[in-house]
């Protein structure tokens, strides 16, 4: 966990400081031009740039964000890594043979490369011992050194210079042109058609592919469906992203959003929302530093959003975790300090209604500071106030003493344990020197409700195993415990 | 032949893993309304036998009939337990969203559950008593309670045949009482299972018949001629060394034109 968690800081820091330098750059190119004027400007859509862009990053953040709730869900998360790079050997060869970049040759190109990919993928699988992530490893780093050697030597021919070939390396957004976007719509609406429509289908067979074989589902049929998905998610979105961060659309988005939901539905929505959000925010980053390029900016907008998330999420969020388990901590530190009082009163007999910081600090087992800290949380918690006693033998020492409330409090506590150790010697039959350790750790968790049933069951005891007085209801009540009852005991 | 057809029919079913026999000639014929255990060792291919039923594993030769019909038509009359460990706990499903899986074969492509779907699964939950943890997240579940999820979405598919990989591996003992209940129950409504066991000692109690299976079909039958010492060492007694070591050779020297089976 900490290790993990050193990472995301680390990787804070480094977002942080590309946030920093995306405006002093966004200030210093244009003096004039502010950042208001900018926002103004990016959320007008008056510039057309910007409406083509917008509309490009929309429809590959949902797309990308609801093939990935399907791929993260079935483990395959490496797998639209491994298609984007298989995919470029495809891009390389269809630019060649048109040789034109926009064009239908590269698609196909890359379509057919990409299921060459997946193809021989299977066909390791199937034929050796290779395990599925060596494959995976295999093909993407085969297919990508194909992808590298082809691209080199188109940049090298007379008519690569202009090509600008290499925007599917590394993506480039200003190049966009209204059929890449059309491309990138039909794709993203192929993939919300096919999810609406076979929804249970691929629902089962990602679930329980045996089950599904098992009902006459053609789960090899659907699985090719879906790559076939995400190969169209993937080719269309390379020239946005490049061909290294085409998976991070695909995992970070359907990542976060298993964060937040634990559900299928909520999770696809999740991830297509994150998607679309991290593409529009992406966007207007880089729209204010015009140096900085929008894929990575995107990519990074959705690397902030996660650790938000994961920082943050009231339910599953590491702050969140952390408060409660903190809370829990201070709570038991409290209620341990508020049983030493009780303790001690007991030890006198309840003749005194006082016990001295020093007797606090021996009964607990901590120094005199801790127990001065300690002290202080009950006064705050008015559970106790603090007073000076002359004629004590260490002068000028504060003593403590409970308030009702802090009274009931400690009777409760001292009384779950005693009751605990009762039940465990009687009822599970403990040796009495066994049940202490346990009853430290129950008595802080104990209900009301359970303290009744024992109580019921043990018909209202006074004594624990060790001849100690259970503390009752009436001298929560009452406030005091009678020295009588406590000699008879 | 009967006049109606048997609810499960094997010929000489043969299947091998990765080039590696693993049943050979298994012929069952499996009457109305039995409560039949499969029992034999680790590694005797009794999962296999399921999945083959199944059409999850494909078969090397043989034939299996389910109500006198090859192929995928019948499934929508078996209904099936799988193993526990399967499947991923963690995949965002709730419980009610599994149990409703078993609906899917009725629902047809492309369309929805219904609300009727629904009120059967949520009945089909009530007859597991897990009705209360239906919105949950199956991971967050024991081990027994994910087992009745499965037998819940098993009862939702509304069979006449049921067959269970090891229901019983790994349950609590109120939960192995609750399952072998249901069993007796489905039985004696008229409708058929089989039932992977690995527990012998109590095998005899909660069977009818038993299939004694150690990569071929050692005995079939009534439990008091099949639950027998002479049998039971046939079945686990004795590594079948002359039989393993053939199996081996035959992995090893075969050539291609196996069909293995991948999840990729």
């Amino acid at each position: 966990m900490n290790g993990k968690f050193f990472q995301f800081s680390r990787l804070l820091y480094i977002l942080l400081f590309f946030f920093l330098t995306c405006n002093l750059r966004a200030e210093q190119v244009s003096e004039n031009t502010t950042i208001f004027l900018k926002t103004v400007r990016f959320l007008s859509l008056t510039d057309y740039s910007v409406q083509i862009v917008l509309l490009g990053v929309i429809f590959m953040g949902f797309g990308c964000g609801l093939m990935g709730g399907f791929v993260v869900t079935r483990k395959l998360s490496l797998f639209g890594d491994t298609l984007s790079h298989a995919v470029l050997p495809g891009v390389a060869v269809g630019f060649l043979w048109s040789q034109s970049k926009n064009s239908i040759s590269i698609l196909v190109g890359a379509m057919i490369a990409g299921f060459l990919g997946v193809f021989l993928i299977s066909l390791i699988k199937k034929t050796t011992k290779v395990r599925l992530d060596s494959a995976l490893g295999l093909v993407l780093s085969g297919f990508y050194a194909i992808g590298i050697c082809l691209l080199t030597r188109i940049q090298k021919m007379e008519f690569g210079n202009q090509s600008g070939i290499d925007r599917y390396l590394f993506g480039q957004i200003t190049g966009l042109s209204s059929s890449d976007v059309w491309g990138m719509g039909i794709s993203c609406l192929l993939i919300v058609l096919i999810t609406i429509l076979l929804y249970k289908e691929m629902l089962l067979t990602g679930f329980d592919p045996g089950f599904a074989r098992s009902v006459g589902l053609p789960v090899d049929l659907l699985q090719y469906l879906l790559w076939m998905l995400l190969a169209f998610s993937v080719i269309t979105s390379l020239q946005v992203v490049g061909v290294i961060l085409v998976s991070a659309l695909l995992i970070i988005p359907a990542a976060t959003a298993s964060i937040i939901t634990q559900k299928m539905k909520g999770l696809l929505l999740w991830s297509a929302t994150l998607g679309v959000s991290a593409g529009i925010v992406g966007t207007y980053l880089s729209f204010l530093g015009n140096q900085l390029p929008t894929g990575p900016l995107i990519v990074l907008t959705s690397t902030l959003f996660f650790i938000l998330i994961l920082l943050f999420h009231t339910e599953n969020g590491i702050l969140f975790k952390w408060l409660h388990s903190r809370g829990r901590e201070q709570k038991i530190s409290v209620e341990n300090t508020l049983k030493a009082v009780y303790q001690e009163l007991e030890k006198n007999s309840f003749s005194d209604d006082t016990i001295t910081i020093s007797d606090l600090a021996k009964r607990r087992r901590i120094n005199m500071p801790e127990a001065n800290k300690e002290a202080k949380n009950l006064v705050r918690k008015q559970f106790a106030f603090l007073l000076k006693k002359e004629n004590i033998a260490l002068p000028n020492e504060d003593t403590l003493s409970l308030t009702p409330d802090g009274w009931g409090e400690a009777c409760r506590i001292v009384r779950n344990h005693r009751l605990w150790e009762l039940y465990l010697t009687n009822e599970v039959q403990y040796a009495p020197d066994h049940v202490h350790e346990d009853a430290e750790k129950i008595e802080h968790i104990l209900g009301d409700v359970t303290v009744r049933k024992i109580e019921r069951i043990l018909s209202n005891p006074r004594m624990d195993p060790h001849g100690k007085l259970i503390p009752s209801q009436q001298d929560i009540e009452k406030g005091y415990i009678d020295k009588k009852l406590v000699r008879v005991l | 032949m009967n006049s109606s057809p048997l609810p499960l029919e094997i010929h000489d079913l043969t299947v091998s893993y990765h080039r590696r026999p693993v049943l050979y000639g298994v012929d069952l014929e499996i009457e109305e309304g039995s409560l039949v255990g499969i029992i034999g060792p680790n590694g005797a291919g009794k999962s296999t036998l399921i999945k083959t039923i199944m059409g999850i594993v494909p078969s090397r030769g043989g034939w299996v009939k389910i109500f006198g019909q090859k192929g995928k038509k019948s499934y929508t009359r078996v209904g099936y337990v799988p193993q526990r460990e399967s499947v991923d706990w963690d995949f965002p499903v709730s419980v009610l969203d599994v149990v409703l899986m078993g609906r899917f074969a009725h629902v047809g492509w492309f369309k929805r559950v219904s609300k009727k779907d629904r009120s059967i699964a949520s009945e089909c939950l009530e007859k597991v008593n897990m009705l209360a943890f239906a919105d949950r997240q199956i991971g967050k579940l024991s081990g027994g309670q994910q087992q009745r999820v499965f037998l819940a979405r098993a009862l939702a598919q509304e069979s006449d045949l049921y067959l269970m990989d090891e229901p019983f591996a790994g349950v609590d003992a109120v939960t192995e009482d609750a399952i072998i209940e249901l069993l007796r129950e489905l039985k004696n409504r008229g409708k058929t299972l089989i039932v992977v066991h690995h527990d012998l000692s109590n095998a005899k109690d909660y069977f009818d018949q038993l299939i004694l299976l150690n990569m071929r079909l050692i005995a079939h039958g009534e439990v008091e001629k099949t639950f027998t010492k002479d049998l039971l060492q046939k079945t686990y007694g004795g590594r079948l060394t002359v039989f393993t070591e053939i199996a081996d050779q035959v992995a090893n020297t075969q050539t291609s034109d196996q069909v293995t089976h991948n999840h990729l």
